[in-house]
């Protein structure tokens, strides 16, 4: 297998990354990002460029790559500019998709990194959404609208390239140890934000099963939509027990004014994908994911409880470890120079 | 590719078959080592009881405290052909629906639950989700919002009794003169949905509920400004102030369950043919409709039965 990874420099494309350095069947892997990975890496050959349609194309004719893992689709509004957002979730896909789609190109599997949030938060929801259930109302906010239409290009490639085995995974809300998501960053304050008056059900899914799912539907063939979200459903409120949070009720109405200050005074960024889910919550079906035959470790409850713990115990020793930097010449000293010895370990 | 390219690649080491055993590198999350829980119980994390419907046992409990004795002494309800609802199985309950403020759902809800011990779910209107507080309460005293997927989703897969009022807010919303007086069952949404669970439809007539809480006015100028569907005024409200707004008149409640209706079709089909669809809903409230002059015939007063 010789694997594209986008996105190298978030999170998910490093640890991605990982998985695949450490597999036997994978021959070559390439990371493509406009900023630095943030994991080291060992054989993972990382170019930098922006997405541009030529480069792209350049880059999967010449290292003939058979999959490409697209994580880097942008789900946290709180960290860009809806103009960024954009151009990495609308354009960055599209150039991808006519990159991987090109006549003779040697793409045969793509694995797309993408969100509940395409369904949206309403009180007009079904408590479960399949992966066919529409939306009950349009898009509500910049990255809805934009994971939606970068998902309507992935539908289109799947269409046009029958050949190409195409998984799209939509995952819910992620906890972990390392992810800073809205939800991560509202349950590290001391007191955590609610609507007054609502108790919305949620799902969580850990870090680790975000990157045991990616690389299952890398490593299996599972053509086709799937939501992955842990088993369950707990409400804000648990969470925040679980999470040993007291909770700040917000006022219900004009929350998006509400929170404007506490974002001013940069307390809490609390963005409007987030609070529609502090209202309504969302759930959904993940009961197809599973029929392909994948295990989570953690379920909804599971997952919160992993990131109490984890937590703590960073509250306890600090945060674990210089973080990684990554540098030019030593990352190209270490691959290429032939007074390095390989494949000892 | 060049040779060049495949020398100097790391990917070398990989075939050297001698040592198959590939150990991961290690991994940032080695750092923190966090115990994992095992995926299937999690009742040790678990800090709540509510359910994935919604549902808290211990707030459903308090709230049949509290209702039981209004179910008992105020409203006296009384129920015929409870041998009619299913012991197990999925079941849709159809009814007819009245009062500004609904007092059918919970005495149907209250009183299959009391009498059978099998929990039923309630469909109601979505707008009440959206309101702080009561849409919370609602949903965790056993209210689910009425979407086709939940209805098919504790019909067909959890095999529960849902409760449905296919006339809306057009049977709530109705004045007093319009008493008993079936409204359209929608377009026949919930024959379709118990098409596709391969359910039976259980109708049931309840007598009482309008004289409940009668409205006497509506301000559709006003509904339209809040968006709300009716706003209401009623004769608890002209009677008793405020007060009005929560407080019922003890009119007595009578409901007769009827026998089931089973479709002979086909579950889990993309579409059903609507003129079928269509004419089992007609005949569905036109049984319900003759079921509420039959029990009016037969009742003598409003407030003994």
């Amino acid at each position: 297998m010789r694997v594209l990874v986008t996105g190298l420099g978030t999170f998910w494309g490093s640890r991605l990354a990982q998985e695949l350095e450490a597999r036997r069947d994978v021959e070559v892997v390439v990371g493509v990002d406009t900023i630095e990975p943030m994991l080291p890496l060992e054989r993972t050959e990382f170019v930098r460029t922006d997405s541009s349609h030529s480069i792209l194309q350049r880059i999967v004719q010449a290292t003939q790559v058979d999959t490409i893992l697209h994580t880097h689709l942008v789900v946290d509004s709180t960290k860009l500019s809806g103009r960024a957002m954009h151009e990495i979730n609308v354009i960055g896909t599209m150039n991808l998709l006519a990159a991987a789609g090109a006549a003779d190109s040697p793409v045969r599997k793509i694995v797309v990194k993408s969100s509940t949030l395409v369904y949206g938060s309403n009180y007009q929801d079904p408590y479960f959404f399949r992966e066919e259930t529409p939306r009950t109302r349009g898009p509500q906010t910049g990255i809805e609208r934009t994971l939606l239409e970068s998902e309507s290009f992935v539908r289109d490639f799947a269409e046009d390239n029958p050949h190409v085995l195409v998984t799209v995974l939509r995952f819910s809300n992620v906890l972990g140890d390392h992810m800073t998501t809205p939800f991560a960053h509202a349950l590290r304050l001391p007191a955590a934000p609610e609507l007054l008056g609502f108790d919305p059900r949620l799902q969580f899914v850990h870090e680790d099963d975000v990157v045991n799912a990616l690389m299952y539907t890398t490593t299996h063939d599972a053509a086709g939509i799937y939501n992955v979200a842990g088993d369950g459903i707990v409400t804000w409120s648990e969470v925040c027990r679980i999470m040993g949070r007291p909770r700040v009720p917000l006022p219900p109405v004009l929350a998006n004014l509400a929170v404007e200050p506490l974002r001013a005074l940069r307390l809490v960024d609390l963005p409007p994908e987030m609070l529609a889910l502090l209202r309504y919550g969302r759930g959904v079906d993940n009961s197809r994911f599973k029929r392909t035959g994948f295990r989570y470790k953690y379920t909804t409850a599971g997952t919160v409880d992993a990131f109490a713990r984890s937590l703590r115990l960073q509250r306890a020793v600090g945060s674990g470890g210089p973080e990684y930097r990554y540098e030019r010449d030593v990352e190209t000293f270490f691959r290429h120079s032939p007074a390095v010895v390989r494949g000892r370990r | 590719m060049s040779d060049q390219w495949d020398q100097q690649a790391p990917t070398v080491h990989l075939r050297d078959s001698d040592d198959l055993h590939v150990e991961a590198p290690p991994q940032s999350t080695d750092l923190v080592p966090v115990p994992q829980p095992e995926g299937e119980d999690d009742s040790l994390v678990r800090r709540g009881d509510v359910d994935a419907w919604g549902r808290s046992e211990r707030l459903r409990e308090v709230a049949r405290m509290i209702y039981d004795p209004m179910y008992r002494h105020w409203f006296r309800a009384e129920w015929e052909g409870l041998e009619h609802i299913p012991r197990e199985g999925g079941a849709l309950l159809v009814a007819n629906h009245a009062a500004a403020i609904p007092s059918d759902a919970p005495t149907i809800m209250h009183g299959i639950e009391t009498e059978l011990q099998r929990p039923v779910y309630g469909l109601a209107e979505n707008l009440l989700r959206a309101i702080p507080m009561l849409g919370t309460i609602w949903s965790r005293v056993g209210g689910v919002p009425a979407h086709p997927d939940n209805a098919y989703r504790l019909l067909h897969d959890d095999h529960q009794l849902v409760l449905v009022f296919p006339e809306g807010t057009k049977g709530t919303g109705k004045l007093y003169r319009d008493r008993y007086k079936l409204n359209r069952f929608g377009r026949g949404g919930f024959v379709e949905i118990a098409m596709r669970a391969g359910v039976p439809v259980v109708p049931i007539a309840v007598v009482g509920a309008e004289e409940s809480m009668p409205m006497v006015w509506k301000s559709p100028r006003l509904a339209k400004l809040l968006n709300v569907p009716y706003v209401p005024v009623t004769a608890n409200m002209l009677l008793f102030g405020p007060a009005g707004l929560f407080l019922y008149l003890p009119a007595k409640f009578k409901l007769r369950v009827l026998p089931p209706v089973e479709f002979d079709v086909p579950p889990d089909q993309e579409r059903y043919s609507r003129s079928r669809v269509m004419d089992e809903a007609e005949h569905i409230r036109e049984r319900i409709q003759h079921a509420l002059f039959d029990m009016l015939r037969a009742r003598r007063s409003v407030w003994a039965g």
